[in-house]
């Protein structure tokens, strides 16, 4: 939540931006009608149903929504993490052009860390306690590089470390994680997704665990290596603040659904859907007047066995007893809003949200 | 890393200390007059205070511990009724058995070194690796194998496994001799095959509780963060497992193997009954029978010593898995 207020001032939102495809050439990653299943005793968990994006060169896609919406498993499922024995993956994932959904574990294997790398939530418990940074680093490397030696591997680990930033890298390659500050570890973490200079890195909350000092810089230090090694990201947060610093075009998701898909400059300037109003308005403003109230979205978060009927979001949502019956028994469609690129899910008329919006919402917020 | 080893090793020290002050004082408190059990038949009063005065009774207590330890570092002059001089490290002269206690454990500890440290070797082996397999492998037949094997070993008695086993290969099929002891250095073959009944059962009773242990840490393992992220590379799943994951769910098995072979090298008492072969756990049992005080002094030391040595090197072992333990 450090800088809500950049959006309007940095890149993202000037430039133009279509989510599903530019006319220059395909996108790096497309994930078309993405559905994940798992089959539990409880009964079927749909953590992901039907999700679509895509993600150019150089250009970042933020992921938001609470816990549970379905933006980590999304994330996982790309890189194939998922067990196959639990989860039930359909849709597609092109990565590259090529198709990852029904691929040989092996093949897929061979992507993960090469075209595509993660960088955890939590640094300290996604690095092995027990294993020297620099070796977690150099054996990275050496998995993609099966004839480098370990002199070529320690070597690259060692210039990784000091490209993301850290001080005597040659002398904190033999150091333990724990030996490391948070944010050390945060670019530690870093250096090793970028080691084998990867296409598409997916970042799932990289500076939720760090102080908000160091989150600052760990998002600089991303924007300058995506700028150096002009790869893909996907950023995953509930941080909106994160979201107008770094993305370009921005997913909303709500019980593993899309709700709000576009640029950075349609979704956190001209949101149509409720649910992204509710987050907006849950965020504090540096700008804005210090003593408004912090908006919360009333009730929990929806359960993914047991989904509510129509939108999932209607028991939460102020607005859903505008339309009768609709928003209990229909699930609303993701359509364009009339803005080019831009898509939202809801009942709602779209002149209807415009005005909703701007008289009850953009008053509060980073909005305004 | 030295300076642990030396903090390790001044505290085990102090337990070993500790442990043969009680020992001894346990020497005094015993509800038998240690003059009696080695007093020849027709004993009078004068021949008692005799006794009593060639083993040093009469001395204050302090002094008494004091020969005793120096006895066991530098060895000493025991009346010529104890076998005259008593080399280091001389641990008392035994009237039961006649001879020096030094000379018996000599005998009898080599017996249950050749039991306890083959069959630990077999059940770390055979539990850690079906552990592992069932936990790889959760909710297949194997797994459920794996488990119906080692609630077997759990539920059985080693007399019970240990007899079958007997009935079956050495008076039965024929295959096996009689269980005895032989060193390794006279006749390896003979030494292993005197053996190896009582390695199979220890093992298959111990490994049991291991099987159980290493297949809940790997099944916890597994669901960390730096598994996640070690796939998350592109290793292969061997890698995975083999490097990351086992290394972390090891360290619970090596604290209780510790604390198993530490044990059982103080002796075996029920295998070494089962299977006819004096070792130390009968040594122990036997001097408890017949009231050999000095021989169940040196037995219960000589269990305490492998207990502090074996955590000593269980504190080792896990300061080279985890290299955050050798900060404390």
């Amino acid at each position: 939540m450090d800088r809500p207020e950049s959006a309007p001032s940095g890149q993202p939102g000037d430039r133009p931006s279509v989510p599903e495809q530019r006319a220059n050439g395909d996108p790096y990653l497309r994930v078309r009608d993405l559905r994940v299943r798992f089959d539990t005793t409880d009964g079927v968990v749909r953590a992901v149903d039907g999700v679509s994006f895509a993600v150019e060169r150089g250009r970042t896609l933020g992921i938001v929504g609470e816990s549970g919406s379905g933006k980590s498993v999304t994330s996982l499922a790309v890189l194939g993490l998922h067990d196959a024995r639990r989860a039930t993956i359909t849709g597609e994932i092109f990565l590259g052009g090529r198709q990852l959904v029904g691929l040989p574990e092996e093949e897929v294997r061979q992507l993960r860390g090469r075209d595509m790398a993660m960088i955890f939530q939590d640094p300290l418990s996604a690095l092995h306690p027990y294993y020297t940074v620099g070796k977690q680093i150099a054996e990275a490397y050496r998995v993609h590089h099966p004839r480098a030696g370990k002199r070529e591997a320690r070597q690259r680990a060692v210039d990784m470390l000091g490209r993301v930033g850290i001080p005597q890298p040659a002398r904190r390659f033999d150091q333990h994680p724990h030996e490391f500050s948070g944010g050390m570890r945060q670019r530690a973490m870093i250096a090793m997704a970028l080691v084998n200079d990867p296409d598409l890195l997916i970042a799932d909350e990289p500076t939720t665990a760090l102080d908000v000092t160091v989150q600052a810089q760990i998002l600089d230090l991303l924007a300058d290596l995506q700028a150096e090694f002009h790869s893909a990201i996907i950023m995953i947060t509930h941080d909106l603040g994160v979201v107008s610093q770094v993305a370009d075009d921005v997913l909303v998701m709500y019980g593993g659904r899309a709700v709000e898909h576009g640029s950075v400059e349609q979704v956190l300037r001209r949101p149509q859907h409720p649910y992204t109003w509710g987050l907006l308005s849950s965020v504090p403003s540096l700008h804005g007047d210090a003593d408004a109230d912090l908006v919360p979205i009333r009730g929990n978060p929806p359960s993914l066995i047991n989904l509510p009927s129509g939108c999932a979001f209607h028991p939460r949502c102020r607005y859903a007893d505008r339309n009768g019956d609709r928003s209990r028994t229909e699930v609303p469609a993701l359509s364009p809003t009339g803005e080019a690129g831009h898509l939202v899910a809801c009942h709602l008329a779209a002149e209807e949200r415009v005005r909703l919006y701007r008289e009850e919402i953009a008053h509060v917020g980073v909005a305004r | 890393m030295a300076r642990f080893l030396i903090k390790r090793l001044f505290s085990a020290t102090l337990t070993l200390f500790a442990v043969s002050v009680l020992t001894f004082l346990m020497f005094f408190a015993l509800p038998r007059d240690p003059v009696t059990g080695m007093c020849p038949k027709n004993c009078n009063p004068e021949r008692l205070e005799r006794v009593r005065d060639e083993l040093g009774l009469n001395d204050p207590l302090v002094a008494q511990y004091a020969g005793y330890m120096k006895g066991i570092v530098t060895g000493r002059d025991l009346g010529s009724a104890q076998g005259g001089h008593c080399d280091a490290p001389c641990l008392g002269w035994s009237y039961v058995t006649n001879e020096a206690v030094s000379d018996t454990i000599a005998r009898v500890l080599p017996v249950t070194l050749s039991i306890v440290i083959p069959a630990a070797v077999l059940w770390l082996l055979l539990g850690v690796g079906l552990g592992m397999i069932s936990a790889l492998r959760r909710g297949t037949w194997l797994d459920r194998l794996a488990i119906g094997f080692s609630l077997t070993g759990a539920s059985l008695q080693l007399y019970f496994v240990g007899a079958v086993l007997l009935i079956v290969f050495v008076y039965n099929l024929r295959l096996l001799p009689v269980p005895s002891y032989t060193s390794i250095f006279d006749n390896p073959v003979k030494w292993a095959s005197g053996l190896v009944l009582a390695w199979v059962s220890l093992a298959f009773l111990f490994s049991a509780i291991y099987a159980r242990l290493s297949r809940a840490q790997m099944l916890e393992t597994l669901s960390e963060d730096f598994v996640r992220t070690a796939r998350a590379k592109g290793l292969a799943k061997p890698k995975v497992y083999g490097r990351h994951a086992l290394r972390a769910a090891i360290t619970p098995v090596v604290t209780i193997a510790g604390l198993d072979v530490g044990g059982a090298l103080g002796g075996t008492v029920i295998t070494e009954t089962t299977f006819g072969i004096q070792g130390l756990g009968r040594t122990a049992v036997d001097a408890v029978r017949s009231g050999d005080l000095p021989t169940i002094m040196a037995t219960v030391l000589i269990a305490a010593v492998f207990v502090v040595l074996a955590n000593v090197l269980v504190d080792l072992l896990y300061a080279a898995i985890d290299p955050r333990v050798r900060l404390r």
